[in-house]
């Protein structure tokens, strides 16, 4: 084996089982994360997403299977990968009974960090974050995307080489979301590693370079963002009211398509072919035509039905 | 042997004193609120109870009642300092700041987490104990200087009702089920241990389930023979009843909470 190779490997999942009970949250999972990357688990609701989560962050024993982060066994060397990771939790759990500074100073201790190290890198969190003026402000007094920023200020107190975070900008605005998305990609720059979870497609085609969409437990598929758009949805999709001489049309043609909520869906790199078809046969119809996204790939593989 | 090894030193170290600390730091915030009720609500009783209802009592075992009730009351603050900690409080911080959550995403373990929560409690009921003594001296209803004896016995047993808070704060399905334990064991404990009245008033059965069942029971005993200079070597297996279900209880709620915590 490559030794280099596994160096840069700094999260590994070998069959990995995650079992409360009778239910299976996650059923035979493998994957690797590479050094400097980001790799993102997508998927609807109880996919098993958080629990391999907190898998990685050793807060929860694994059922059966391997799983090394910096390659260490995560059941004996919770301590050790612990030191070296930031987590941010999908709920913010700040401390309420310290300001925003206190409550990164007192993270800090719980690291071994010295008070006087720890003052400095507070400093430097606070206006990484754009928290400054903050400093004195009680938890209960920040915005839902100022705490956000301070829980990743926190995560990053014992200046981390992994960072895991489950969903990371889940309910903020689209200045906080873009704020927090900026100070990912400077971490990543500086050569952290970063794995997250997402329910936003936008947000993971931004950011990951490599990610996995799961349902049920198991892994569907993984790749790159473009990867999985070209494989799963083609390059572009093509959506007509439903009509049935539209599906005549289609079928006359043998071109696949799927129908969802009222219209047709079709998945093509041949658009102009498709377009021409429709647009011949059946004109009456409104047509639109648009680059498929990793929306579409996540819909068609894991369906439309609601989750609880 | 499991249970056991979660009190080797390794992960009961200097790790269980930051979660203690950061107990500490939030409790000197708020230091008026934490320390004016504890200091005036003994002496309430040692009012109502002692100089009042005492008036009427001539005397309980040879001394005058205000005596007699004045190491109960320690010993109640002792145990509803930890106690209450232990349960409400923790169970806040555990369930509804996630706490504890936060802490083991760091290198603190869930047993230094329990442990460190475990030692607070024992403190609250050394600070309280520290901030009551001198009014019982000043009343002169304590001996000196056998009660100083008290401040170093305070957070031993202290930690006892600390571990019985934690166990039933490990098993609580919410914080409203809290209230069982409150009033049908800290109650009873609070009535039937020797405080307000002598042990030897009860049945003869009651007095054995009161020793045996009820830890209060050993802490008056012991509180009482220090503020009373009455401290003979018949005090030692009280002594010893107090420090083994201590031991037990303690690797109990550790390993009760890390059950529910580490999932």
């Amino acid at each position: 084996m490559n030794l280099g190779q596994r160096m840069a490997l700094v999260i590994e999942a070998k069959s990995l089982e995650k079992r409360f009970g009778e239910t299976t949250a996650v059923r035979n999972v493998n994957f690797t994360v590479e050094e400097g990357e980001v790799f993102g688990f997508l998927g609807p609701n109880g996919a098993g997403k958080t629990s391999t989560m907190r898998m990685i962050q050793c807060a929860s024993p694994k059922t059966s299977g391997s799983l090394e982060v910096f390659g260490l066994d995560v059941g004996r060397f919770a301590r050790e990968i612990r030191r070296r990771i930031g987590v941010v939790p999908q709920e913010s759990n700040l401390d309420p009974d310290f300001t925003v500074f206190e409550n990164l100073l007192i993270y800090a201790s719980y690291f071994d960090i010295s008070s006087e190290e720890a003052r400095n890198r507070a400093e430097e969190l606070l206006s990484y974050v754009k928290l400054e003026e903050k400093r004195y402000s009680r938890i209960d007094q920040l915005s839902g995307g100022m705490r956000r920023r301070l829980v990743l200020a926190r995560a990053l107190i014992n200046n981390p080489s992994l960072l895991i975070l489950d969903e990371p900008t889940t309910g903020l605005d689209p200045q906080a979301r873009h704020l927090i998305w900026d100070k990912l990609r400077e971490l990543v720059g500086e050569g952290r590693t970063i794995v997250l979870t997402t329910h936003y497609m936008e947000e993971a085609a931004h950011l990951c370079d490599r990610l996995v969409i799961m349902d049920q437990g198991s892994i569907l598929v993984g790749g790159t963002p473009e990867e999985l758009v070209r494989k799963y949805a083609g390059t572009h999709v093509i959506e007509v009211g439903s009509s049935p001489d539209a599906i005549a049309c289609l079928e006359r043609h043998g071109i696949p398509f799927e129908i969802t909520g009222g219209y047709i869906q079709i998945f093509s790199e041949q658009v102009q072919e498709v377009a021409s078809h429709l647009l011949k046969e059946c004109p009456e119809h409104e047509m639109t035509s648009r680059p498929a996204t990793l929306e579409d790939v996540f819909l068609r593989l894991t369906g439309r039905r609601l989750r609880e | 042997m499991k249970a056991l090894s979660v009190l080797s030193f390794e992960s009961i170290g200097r790790r269980a004193w930051k979660v203690w600390r950061r107990n500490l730091l939030t409790f000197l915030k708020t230091w008026r609120v934490n320390f004016i009720p504890p200091f005036l609500e003994p002496m309430l009783y040692l009012f109502a109870l002692g100089f009042g209802v005492g008036s009427y009592i001539d005397q309980v075992e040879g001394i005058p009642y205000v005596r007699f009730i004045a190491p109960g009351l320690i010993s109640i603050s002792i145990m509803n300092a930890s106690f209450f900690e232990c349960t409400y409080s923790s169970y806040v911080r555990m369930h509804y700041q996630r706490i504890f959550d936060a802490m083991i995403a760091t290198p603190i373990t869930i047993e230094e987490v329990i442990a460190g929560e475990l030692m607070w409690g024992a403190t609250r009921s050394l600070i309280y104990t520290i901030l009551m003594l001198p009014v019982f001296i000043g009343f002169g209803v304590v001996d000196l200087p056998s009660s100083l004896l008290v401040i170093p016995f305070a957070p031993v047993a202290g930690l006892l009702f600390a571990a019985i808070g934690m166990c039933f704060t490990a098993i609580t399905p919410n914080i409203e089920a809290l209230n069982y334990p409150s009033f049908l064991f800290i109650t009873p404990m609070f009535l039937f241990s020797g405080t307000f009245f002598p042990l030897s008033m009860l049945p003869e059965p009651l007095q054995v389930i009161a020793l045996s069942f009820l830890p209060l029971t050993h802490v008056v005993i012991l509180i009482r023979s220090m503020t009373l200079n009455l401290l003979s070597a018949s005090l030692v297996p009280n002594m010893i009843w107090i420090l083994g279900v201590e031991a037990i209880l303690c690797v109990l709620a550790i390993s009760l909470m890390k059950k529910r915590l580490i999932v």
